[in-house]
């Protein structure tokens, strides 16, 4: 048992830190929401994974990918607003998964079951969140500068396109390690609430975005700790450690 | 004389969601210019700055003077305030030093402790100067300007317009601006082109800036104000 939470633990704070670290950006791109929709639609994708045994993170990615570019290629035939296609795409998602889903394997689909992450599911979401970070840290200057303004971007040599295609890319990723830990449901309160409370309690930069990377770290061990120690599944307890973090830092607000 | 010139603008055409914005333009800029660009709104002049940038596909000829550094003011920048984003953070985006910005914050007015201060606390006019300083990192020597706000005391003394007369005596800038305001076209500027899609006038302010290109530009209505201190 100790080693199972030690797992559960290693893989939370990683997943929780990157996921927090990606949100400060989402938080300025005001995007935050889509992440919402984007585990939502992930839902499908879980059920396969439930339904045929493989992980749900890897069911996940490619529905994650494919709202993506739903939402995307709407958009250009639309013009619509993006968080209005979204809604439309998620939606569809949660409502093709309730017609397969077996009614019992739902409340891992919903919120997640980090507690019962294996050795390997752990080793590889540690690599991935690294791997995130290190991407992240590359490009977040120019993603900053991006959300400030794309023209400003433009004239600095940027090419917003591929570095909005990467950005794209990292939170299709994050979303699909997100479910795992917390559910479909859940997973934008994972990227957007640590970046929030952080927000209200930073001054500069670079405070914001350590910030927002511990809180989310902090949360996620708190939350799987919690989980440990109650009846109740790890997932919900993670954002609600979050939340509390959240009115914490409205006391502190700077 | 070839030697000066800094922008050559043959021919230019630039079509967006098909529909001509800009047709047929041809204007040069030299060396030490401050050429305004005067029009109504819709008129393409933020299109124009954005084409002479490289940020629109476009028909025709955009020649800088090779190896030429541009710095770039935006109109206006939304969503700052999401982020806490101190100054010198967002002067860190451009890869400036602590002593780089420091300096140049300097000649734009601003005194060391404006560093810490958060972006989104500043007034619209001190946001405005330090765009300006931020456009002036990496010493351009061209500045493009999108409508710099008019009326704006930015420091207590001196205007925006004063500033820029400032820096380019400092560094020996060449401008490009759009404005609305007539008399900041009339005391600033060398060179005027006057655009609504196509050009209506070219040329020292004093000189083409009549009441018919005026009527021409702005439509019937103009009320012209003819300036006499200039």
């Amino acid at each position: 048992m100790g080693n199972q939470l030690l797992l559960s633990l290693t893989a939370g704070i990683f997943i929780g830190g990157v996921a927090g670290y990606l949100g400060s950006l989402m938080l300025s791109k005001r995007m935050a929401l889509v992440a919402g929709p984007l585990g939502h639609l992930t839902l499908p994708g879980i059920a396969l994974a439930l339904l045929y045994d493989f992980n749900v993170s890897l069911g996940a990615f490619p529905f994650v990918i494919l709202g993506i570019v739903l939402i995307w290629l709407f958009e250009i035939r639309t013009k619509l607003p993006i968080e209005a296609l979204t809604a439309i795409v998620f939606a569809s998602g949660v409502a093709i998964t309730f017609l397969f889903l077996p009614i019992e394997q739902a409340e891992t689909a919903l919120v997640g079951d980090i507690s019962r992450v294996t050795f390997w599911e752990t080793v590889i979401s540690v690599i991935v969140a690294l791997f995130l970070f290190l991407v992240l840290k590359k490009i977040y200057s120019e993603m900053v500068l991006i959300n400030i303004s794309e023209d400003l971007a433009k004239s600095e040599g940027i090419s917003v396109k591929k570095y909005n295609l990467v950005y794209l890319v990292l939170i299709a990723i994050i979303v699909a390690l997100g479910v795992k830990m917390v559910g479909g449901l859940l997973t934008a309160a994972l990227v957007a609430i640590p970046a929030s409370a952080a927000r209200n309690i930073s001054g500069k930069l670079a405070h914001y975005t350590f910030g927002a990377m511990i809180i989310g770290a902090v949360s996620s061990s708190l939350g799987i700790l919690l989980a440990e120690l109650s009846e109740f599944p790890a997932g919900p307890l993670i954002i609600l450690v979050n939340a509390l973090i959240f009115l914490i830092s409205i006391i502190f607000k700077r | 004389m070839e030697n000066d010139f800094i922008l050559k603008v043959e021919n230019l055409w630039v079509r967006l969601d098909n529909q001509n914005i800009i047709e047929n333009l041809s204007f040069q800029v030299k060396k030490g210019d401050v050429v305004t660009i005067l029009g109504p709104n819709g008129a393409g002049k933020t299109v124009l700055l954005k084409a002479l940038l490289g940020f629109l596909p476009y028909k025709g000829e955009i020649k800088w003077k090779s190896g030429i550094k541009i710095g770039y003011v935006p109109q206006r920048l939304p969503f700052i305030k999401d982020i806490p984003l101190s100054v010198n953070d967002f002067f860190k985006l451009k890869k400036s030093s602590e002593k780089e910005t420091k300096e140049i914050l300097d000649s734009v007015g601003f005194k060391e402790d404006f560093l810490k201060k958060k972006i989104g606390d500043l007034s619209s006019g001190q946001f405005q100067r330090i765009l300006i300083a931020w456009a002036l990192i990496r010493n351009p020597q061209v500045l493009l300007f999108d409508e710099p706000t008019t009326g704006i005391d930015i420091s207590g003394e001196e205007t925006v317009y004063n500033l820029l007369a400032r820096l380019k005596q400092e560094r020996d800038l060449t401008m490009l601006l759009i404005t609305h305001d007539l008399s900041v076209v009339y005391k600033f500027s060398t060179d005027v082109i006057c655009l609504n899609k196509h050009l209506i006038c070219y040329g020292p302010p004093q000189e083409v800036l009549t009441l018919e290109s005026l009527r021409e530009l702005f439509g019937e209505e103009v009320k012209y104000y003819q300036h006499k201190h200039y």
